[in-house]
């Protein structure tokens, strides 16, 4: 573990060229570091997703949280959710360009080891197992990620491609963290999701949790689980340790 | 007309102001992760004037069985003569 960080919020190229806020955390070492994207979930960049990116630094990543509703700032990261959550949300295309920015940053930092991965919550999760069939990554990390598998009628121009749909395109090895007792997605959505990644021979591991729901992370919700939780984190760092050359 | 007559819901939530009064045109309504009160999913009213930025929203997270209470409230205010009154004037009823 890395006692010493630096975090901060900077502005980062996005997706068009645009600048966007992110909340970047690295550990203050010589050593070159794997990166990884971290991927806010739908009700904003808030704090607990940035303590991810600390926690990440502390084991010795250099993590980058991108804000994914930074245009439609500046204010207070819950009234920019909002505002996000009142027009349907941000384009897939949107988020895909400003994580590849994001991935860009790492890698072009002196300190990088010249491996990114990514990991996303909620949304983020669906998030990451995107990315995953979208750009170069070298591990994604999905965590209860929602609405991966939808039927054609609830495609939008936001989000026009179902997610699972891309699976054939997936170029990193997957970890999903789902817990049983969640609804969405279910169990039954899971094991959909397992058996097209089994099908196209697709590197990916699950770990599914009894008596954990949606969220089982989040320390400060009724969802959290600890057993789960401090299981399910050691998961994470493995699978990471093993794609990120840690 | 000035009466003293309250309806009072007890409620559980969060909510997030701001600094003085502000004009509103908008209500987004949602059942969702919650950004500040401690559950996992709440009824959140996003009171707002998008016109504005998104710093004019007033913002309330309730349980949902305090969001019921509200609803209750919010009718029985509205079945008082006066409210009944603007209400038929207006053409809502």
């Amino acid at each position: 573990m890395l006692e010493g960080m630096l975090a901060e919020t900077i502005g980062i190229t996005g997706h068009n060229g645009d600048t966007i806020q992110a909340y970047y955390a690295r550990p203050m070492t010589a050593d070159p570091v794997p990166g990884v994207v971290v991927l806010h979930h739908m009700p904003g960049w808030d704090e607990w997703s940035k303590e991810v990116a600390r926690k990440l630094a502390y084991h010795g990543y250099a993590a980058i949280c991108p804000h994914l509703y930074s245009r439609l700032g500046p204010g207070r990261w819950e009234d920019v959710a909002a505002a996000a959550r009142a027009q349907g949300g941000v384009s897939d295309a949107q988020v895909v360009g400003d994580s590849a920015g994001a991935a860009a940053f790492l890698r072009a930092q002196p300190s990088s080891n010249g491996k990114v991965g990514v990991i996303g919550f909620c949304s983020g999760g669906r998030q990451a197992y995107m990315l995953a069939c979208r750009i170069a990554v070298d591990a994604a990390v999905d965590c209860w990620g929602g609405a991966v598998i939808v039927s054609p009628d609830q495609l939008t121009p936001q989000r026009p491609v179902a997610v699972i749909d891309m699976t054939p395109e997936m170029r990193a090895p997957l970890l999903g963290i789902f817990g049983n007792d969640d609804a969405n997605p279910d169990p039954a959505q899971v094991n959909r999701t397992e058996e097209e990644l089994k099908r196209l021979g697709k590197q990916y591991e699950f770990y599914r949790y009894d008596g954990a729901g949606h969220g089982f992370f989040a320390v400060d919700r009724p969802s959290y689980r600890p057993q789960q939780a401090v299981d399910a984190w050691t998961r994470v760092f493995a699978f990471f340790g093993k794609h990120l050359g840690k | 007309m000035c009466t003293y007559i309250v309806e009072k819901a007890e409620i559980n939530g969060h909510g997030k102001g701001t600094a003085d009064w502000i004009r509103l045109t908008r209500a987004n309504v949602y059942y969702d992760h919650p950004a500040s009160a401690p559950f996992d999913h709440a009824l959140i009213v996003d009171f707002a004037d998008p016109s504005a930025g998104p710093g004019a929203r007033i913002s309330v997270e309730l349980s949902a069985e305090s969001a019921q209470a509200l609803v209750q409230a919010i009718q029985a205010a509205l079945a008082s003569g006066q409210a009944q009154h603007d209400l038929v004037a207006m053409g809502r009823t």
